[in-house]
C-alpha cells in the first residue's frame, strides 16, 4: 500500500472500530475480540510507517479541500509518528487492560463506552498526523466530544458535574482562544499549514505574535495551563481505563503535542525566542508544574493525586516548548513518551487496587502490598520514572530538559526542574511505602470475590487481564531507558529534517 | 415561448392560484394537506431548475408580459434570489412534510385547508419578495405574506398564540409602513420604483436630505420586520405559540425575507450612490447587531422552553447576519449570504427535531424533556448535531458561515478583534444553551422512572427522514459549502464588481 492510502487506513480503523464494536454490543465477547484486533490493527499500521520516517520521508495524505487553500490533509512528521505510535501502541495495552477493568468493576454501557473510546483513539491520530492548524483543530474538537460521554459515564450527579467542568473548560478555550488565535493566524499569514521554521515570522510582527503566542498557549486548554487545568481533576471521575489512556496519554498528549507542533511549526523557535510571552509562559508553565506538585501533596485519594502529577509534567512539555531550544524541544518531545508509560502503569495500578480492593484512598492503603505485590512494584517502577530516576525511561526526558534551559540560557529552570523530583518524589512515593512497610489494618474483612489463580498464594491481584497490561507497560519504563537514543534519534529529525 | 422560460413568474403564480382553490376545499382527511404539498414540491422544482440557470447564465431577468422595465413589471432573479428561492421553497417543503404528522396534533381539523390555504399565500409573498425588482411590489407581496403569516401564528394551540399574532401584527405593520414611507420618499425624488432604475437616477440627487430620510426608514423598517435587537420582541413569542410547523418555515425564512430586502436596498440602492453617509448609517447597525447576539444568547441561556429558547437563538443569528451586512463590504456580503443559507438549515433542523419531541410529549419545556434521549434517540441526536452546527463546530454548516464571518470582520481596522472576540463569546453562550437541552436529554431521569427502564419511541418514520435529511445536509454543506459559496460570489460580484 501507498503511504497515503496507510494514513488514511490506521485514521479510517478506528472510526469503523467504534461501529463495528456498536453493533456487537449483544455478545460481549466477540465485541472485546474485535477490539482487540482492531487496536492491534492500528498499531501494525503506524508501525508500518515508521520506516518511511525513519527515512527521512514525509508521507502526505489529502481528503479534500473545506474552503479555498483549506483543506483537510494529513502529513507525518517525526514528532506526530511518535505520538501515533504511543497512542495507537498503548491502546492495545488499555483496551485489554479496560476489558478487565470493566468487567471486573461490574460497569454498565460498556458497548457505548468502547464505541466511544474507539472514536477519541481515533480523533487522537488525526491530531498526530495533521497536516495543518485546521485538520489538527477539527480533531481536537473531535476528542473533546468523544471523551464527554466517557467522562460522563457512572451518569449520577458527581460524573455530570466533572464532565461539565470537562468539556466547558477544554471547548470554551478551544473557541474562545484558539479558534480566535487561527483566524488571526490565517488572516495574517494566509495558511495554516504546518511549514518546519514556522509561518508567522515574515508576517506577524512581534508584538501580534506575542499575543498570539498566549491565546495559542492558553487555546490549548488539554495542556492544563494554570488556571485552566482544573479540567483534569474533574476527568477523574471517569471509569479508570479512561484515565490511564485518554487522561495520562491521548487526551492531554494531544495538548502537549499541539503546543510542540505551534511552537516548531506554527511560529518557528527562533521566532518564538524573540517574543516576550514566551518567557511569561514558560514561567507560568513553571509556577504550573510547581503549583500542581503540592496540591498532588495534599490529595488522598489516589486518582486526584495522579490528576495533579499530570498536570505539572504536562507542564514540563509547555516548559521545554518555551524554552525554545533544541535541546529542550527534544526533552520535552521525550517527555511524551516516557510520561506516557509511567503515567499509564500508575494508572493501571490504581485501576487495579480499586477492581481488587475496592480501594481508592492512600491512606486505606497500608500493608495492601503484601497482597498485591506485582501491582505496587509495578508502581513503584511508574513512580520512579515519572520522577526521573535512571535507570528508567523518564530520566533521559528531564536530563534533557535541564541541558535544553542551559542551551536557552535559562539555567534557573534546572533549580524548578530539580524541585519538582523533590515533590514528585513526596507524593508518588508515600503509597508503595504505606503499601509495603506498613501494616495492614486489623478490621479489614474485606475479600475480592474476583481474585485470580494467584490466590491460591496468598494475594489478591486483579484480574490477569488487569495485571498483564500493568506488568507490562511498568516494563517499558525500563525498556525504554535503553532505547531513549533510538526515540531521541527519531526526534532529532524533526530539525535535520530530510527531504520536506 | 416554452413553459420553462416562464419559470420566474410561474414561483409566483402557482401557489397564488392554488390557494384560493384550498379554500374551498373540505377540510377533512389529509386532502388540504396533500394539494399544499404537491404544490409545493412543484415549486420546489422550479426553483431548483432556476438555480441551474442562474449557475449557468447568471442573473435572470424577466418582463411580465413583455412590457419593458420600467414602465413594466420587472423581475430578478438575481444568484441571491435564487439562493433565496431554493431556501424559502426547501423550508416551506420541509415544514409541510413534518406538518403531516405534527399539524393534525396542534391544530383543530375544522381549520386545516384554511391553514395551508393561508401557507400557499405566504409562500406566494415570500417567494414574490425574493425575485421582484421593483420596491413596490415588494411591499406588496410583504404584506401578502405577512397578513396570511398574522393568520397561521393565531392557529396556535395554545390561546397565548392570539397575543403572540397581535403583537407580530402590530410591529409587522409598523415596519411595512415604515417601509412604504422609504419608498415613497425614494419615488418623489425619482419618479421610479424599479430597483435598478431608482439606483440609476440617484446618482445625481444622492446628497439631498429626503433620500437620507428614505434610507433611515427603510433600514428601520426592514429591521423592524427582521426582529433586530431591541425590535426583536415579537419573534421568540410568535415561534413559541405558533404550531411547529408554521414555526419551522417561518425560522427558516421569514425573517431573512426582510433582511434580503435590506440587503438589496443596501447594496443595489444606497450605497453605490450615497456614499459615505450611506457607510455611516451601516455602521450604525453595528452596536445593535453585538447587541443582539450577546442580548439574544444570554436569555436563551436562561429560557426553559425550548421553542422560545430557539426564537432568542435566531435573535442572536440575525445578529450577525445584520453585522455581516453592515459591514458593507464584499467580505461580508459573502457571510451574510452564507449563514442566510446554513442558519436555515440548522433552525430548520432544530425546529423539527423540536416537533417530534413535541408530538411524543405533548410539551415543550426542556425539563418536562428528561430521558428523550432513550426514548427517542434518533431525534436526539439529530437535535445534538443540528446543535453543534448552530455552535459553529468544525464540518458542519455553522462553522463555514463563522469562519467567512469572521474572517470579514478581521477587515475592519481596530474594531475587528474587539468584533471577533465578542462573536465568539456569544458562540460559547450558544454552546451552554444547547449543552443544556443535552443534559436534560441524555442524563436526567424522568420523575419515577430510571433512565435504563425508558421505553423507546420514535417519531414518525417521515419526520425522521425529514429530520435526518436535514441533518445530513448540515454536514454536506459544512464540508463542501460551494453551492451557496458559489452563488454568493457570484451576487458579489455582480453587485460589487471585485473588492469593495
Amino acid at each position: 500500500m501507498s503511504d497515503a492510502t496507510l494514513i488514511l487506513t490506521a485514521i479510517a480503523i478506528p472510526l469503523v472500530g467504534a461501529l463495528v464494536i456498536a453493533l456487537n454490543g449483544k455478545n460481549q465477547n466477540r465485541r472485546d475480540t474485535l477490539m482487540v484486533a482492531s487496536a492491534v490493527l492500528v498499531f501494525l499500521t503506524v508501525l508500518s510507517l515508521l520506516p518511511s520516517v525513519l527515512a527521512g520521508n514525509r508521507p502526505e495524505a489529502l481528503l479534500f479541500f473545506i474552503m479555498p487553500g483549506l483543506p483537510i490533509s494529513f502529513a507525518i512528521e517525526p514528532l506526530g509518528m511518535l505520538f501515533g505510535l504511543v497512542a495507537s501502541g498503548l491502546w492495545v495495552v488499555t483496551s485489554i487492560y479496560g476489558i478487565g477493568y470493566m468487567r471486573g468493576a461490574h460497569e454498565k454501557h460498556q458497548t457505548r463506552f468502547f464505541a466511544c473510546f474507539s472514536i477519541a483513539i481515533f480523533a487522537a491520530l488525526g491530531v498526530a498526523f495533521a497536516e495543518n492548524m485546521f485538520t489538527l483543530f477539527i480533531f481536537y474538537e473531535v476528542l473533546s466530544l468523544s471523551t464527554y460521554p466517557l467522562v460522563a459515564h457512572k451518569g449520577n450527579e458527581e460524573a455530570k458535574r466533572g464532565a461539565r467542568i470537562y468539556l466547558g473548560l477544554l471547548l470554551g478555550t478551544s473557541i474562545g482562544f484558539l479558534l480566535p488565535a487561527m483566524l488571526v493566524t490565517w488572516f495574517m499569514a494566509g495558511t495554516l499549514d504546518f511549514m518546519p521554521g514556522g509561518i508567522l515570522q515574515d508576517n506577524v510582527s512581534r508584538s501580534i505574535g506575542a499575543v498570539l503566542l498566549i491565546l495559542y498557549m492558553y487555546g490549548i486548554g488539554k495542556a492544563a495551563l494554570m488556571p485552566f487545568h482544573r479540567w483534569l481533576p474533574s476527568a477523574m471521575v471517569a471509569p479508570t481505563p479512561v484515565s490511564a489512556l485518554l487522561h495520562a496519554v491521548a487526551v492531554v498528549k494531544a495538548g502537549v503535542f499541539t503546543v510542540l507542533k505551534v511552537s516548531i511549526y506554527i511560529f518557528g523557535l527562533d521566532y518564538l525566542q524573540s517574543l516576550w510571552s514566551a518567557d511569561l509562559i514558560m514561567w507560568i508553565a513553571a509556577f504550573t508544574l510547581l503549583a500542581a506538585s503540592v496540591v498532588a501533596i495534599q490529595k488522598n485519594n489516589l486518582k486526584a493525586r495522579l490528576a495533579y502529577s499530570t498536570v505539572s509534567q504536562l507542564s514540563y512539555i509547555v516548559l521545554g516548548a518555551m524554552l525554545a531550544s533544541q535541546l529542550a524541544i527534544m526533552g520535552g518531545s521525550l517527555n511524551i513518551v516516557m510520561h506516557a508509560f509511567g503515567k499509564i502503569t500508575l494508572f493501571f495500578c490504581a485501576g487495579a487496587i480499586y477492581v481488587a480492593a475496592h480501594k481508592s484512598d492512600i491512606s486505606e492503603m497500608d500493608g495492601l502490598g503484601r497482597k498485591m505485590p506485582l501491582t505496587f512494584f509495578a508502581f513503584l517502577l511508574g513512580a520512579l520514572s515519572v520522577i526521573g530516576a535512571p535507570p528508567l525511561g523518564g530520566f533521559w526526558s528531564k536530563w534533557n530538559l535541564m541541558l535544553g534551559a542551559v542551551q536557552a540560557h535559562h539555567a534557573i529552570m534546572i533549580a524548578v526542574l530539580l524541585i519538582s523530583t523533590l515533590l514528585n518524589m513526596a507524593y508518588l512515593l508515600p503509597p508503595v511505602i504505606r503499601a509495603f512497610l506498613l501494616s495492614p489494618p486489623k478490621d479489614d474483612g474485606h475479600h475480592s470475590d474476583e481474585g485470580t489463580s494467584l490466590r491460591r498464594f496468598g494475594l489478591a491481584e486483579a484480574p490477569l487481564f488487569c495485571l498483564i497490561p500493568l506488568l507490562f507497560t511498568a516494563s517499558g519504563t525500563v525498556v525504554l531507558f535503553f532505547y531513549a537514543p533510538a526515540v531521541l534519534g527519531l526526534i532529532e529529525m524533526i530539525f535535520t529534517g530530510g527531504a520536506q | 415561448m416554452t413553459l420553462f422560460e416562464q419559470f420566474p413568474i410561474l414561483m409566483v403564480v402557482v401557489p397564488m392560484f392554488v390557494a384560493p382553490l384550498l379554500a374551498i376545499v373540505p377540510s377533512r382527511g389529509h386532502l388540504p394537506w396533500s394539494i399544499a404539498t404537491i404544490t409545493n414540491a412543484v415549486i420546489f422544482f422550479i426553483a431548483v431548475s432556476l438555480t441551474q440557470q442562474v449557475l449557468v447564465d447568471g442573473t435572470i431577468f424577466y418582463e411580465l408580459g413583455n412590457w419593458p422595465v420600467p414602465f413594466g413589471i420587472g423581475l430578478m432573479i438575481s444568484p441571491f434570489s435564487a439562493l433565496m428561492l431554493l431556501i424559502i421553497t426547501g423550508a416551506s417543503l420541509v415544514a409541510l412534510l413534518v406538518g403531516y404528522d405534527s399539524m393534525p396534533s396542534e391544530v383543530g381539523a375544522e381549520h386545516q385547508s384554511l391553514l395551508y390555504s393561508c401557507w400557499l399565500l405566504a409562500l406566494t409573498g415570500l417567494i414574490g419578495i425574493a425575485i421582484s425588482g421593483d420596491a413596490f411590489n415588494i411591499f406588496v407581496f410583504m404584506e401578502i405574506s405577512s397578513l396570511a403569516a398574522y393568520v397561521m401564528v393565531a392557529n396556535g394551540p395554545n390561546r397565548r398564540a392570539l397575543t403572540a399574532s397581535f403583537n407580530y401584527l402590530v410591529t409587522g405593520t409598523t415596519g411595512a409602513t415604515m417601509y412604504l414611507i422609504g419608498v415613497g420618499y425614494l419615488y418623489m425624488m425619482t419618479g421610479s420604483l424599479n430597483l435598478m432604475d431608482i439606483s440609476e437616477r440617484l446618482a445625481d440627487i444622492s446628497d439631498t436630505l429626503p433620500v437620507m430620510i428614505a434610507g433611515g426608514f427603510l433600514v428601520v423598517g426592514l429591521a423592524l420586520k427582521a426582529a433586530l435587537f431591541p425590535m426583536h420582541a415579537w419573534m421568540p413569542n410568535t415561534y413559541q405559540f405558533a404550531p411547529t410547523p408554521v414555526t419551522i418555515f417561518f425560522a427558516a425564512c421569514s425573517t431573512k425575507v426582510a433582511l434580503f430586502v435590506m440587503m438589496r436596498f443596501e447594496f443595489v440602492v444606497l450605497l453605490p450612490n450615497l456614499g459615505e453617509p450611506a457607510y455611516f448609517l451601516s455602521s450604525l447597525l453595528i452596536p445593535l447587531c453585538v447587541a443582539a447576539f450577546l442580548v439574544g444568547s444570554a436569555v436563551a441561556i436562561f429560557e426553559r422552553n425550548l421553542k422560545r429558547m430557539l426564537g432568542y437563538s435566531s435573535v442572536a443569528q440575525i445578529g450577525y447576519i445584520v453585522l455581516a451586512i453592515s459591514l458593507a463590504s464584499s467580505a461580508g456580503m459573502t457571510a451574510a449570504i452564507l449563514h442566510f443559507f446554513n442558519h436555515a438549515l440548522i433552525k430548520a433542523a432544530l425546529f423539527t427535531a423540536v416537533a417530534a419531541m413535541l408530538l411524543r410529549y405533548g410539551s415543550d419545556n426542556i425539563d418536562s424533556l428528561a430521558g428523550v434521549g432513550r426514548r427517542m434517540p434518533l431525534t436526539s441526536f439529530a437535535f445534538v448535531i443540528a446543535g453543534l452546527s448552530l455552535i459553529g463546530v468544525p464540518l458542519t454548516a455553522g462553522f463555514i458561515s463563522k469562519w467567512y464571518l469572521i474572517q470579514a470582520v478581521l477587515e475592519e481596522p481596530g474594531l475587528g478583534i474587539l468584533l471577533t472576540v465578542l462573536i465568539l463569546v456569544s458562540s460559547l453562550m450558544a454552546v451552554v444553551y444547547i449543552w443544556k437541552v443535552v443534559e436534560v436529554a441524555y442524563l436526567k431521569a424522568p420523575a419515577g422512572q430510571k433512565l435504563d427502564e425508558i421505553k423507546r419511541e420514535e417519531a414518525p418514520a417521515l419526520i425522521l427522514i425529514v429530520l435526518w435529511a436535514l441533518v445530513i445536509a448540515n454536514v454536506w454543506f459544512g464540508i463542501d459549502p460551494s453551492l451557496p459559496l458559489a452563488l454568493a460570489n457570484m451576487e458579489v460580484v455582480e453587485l460589487l464588481g471585485v473588492g469593495r
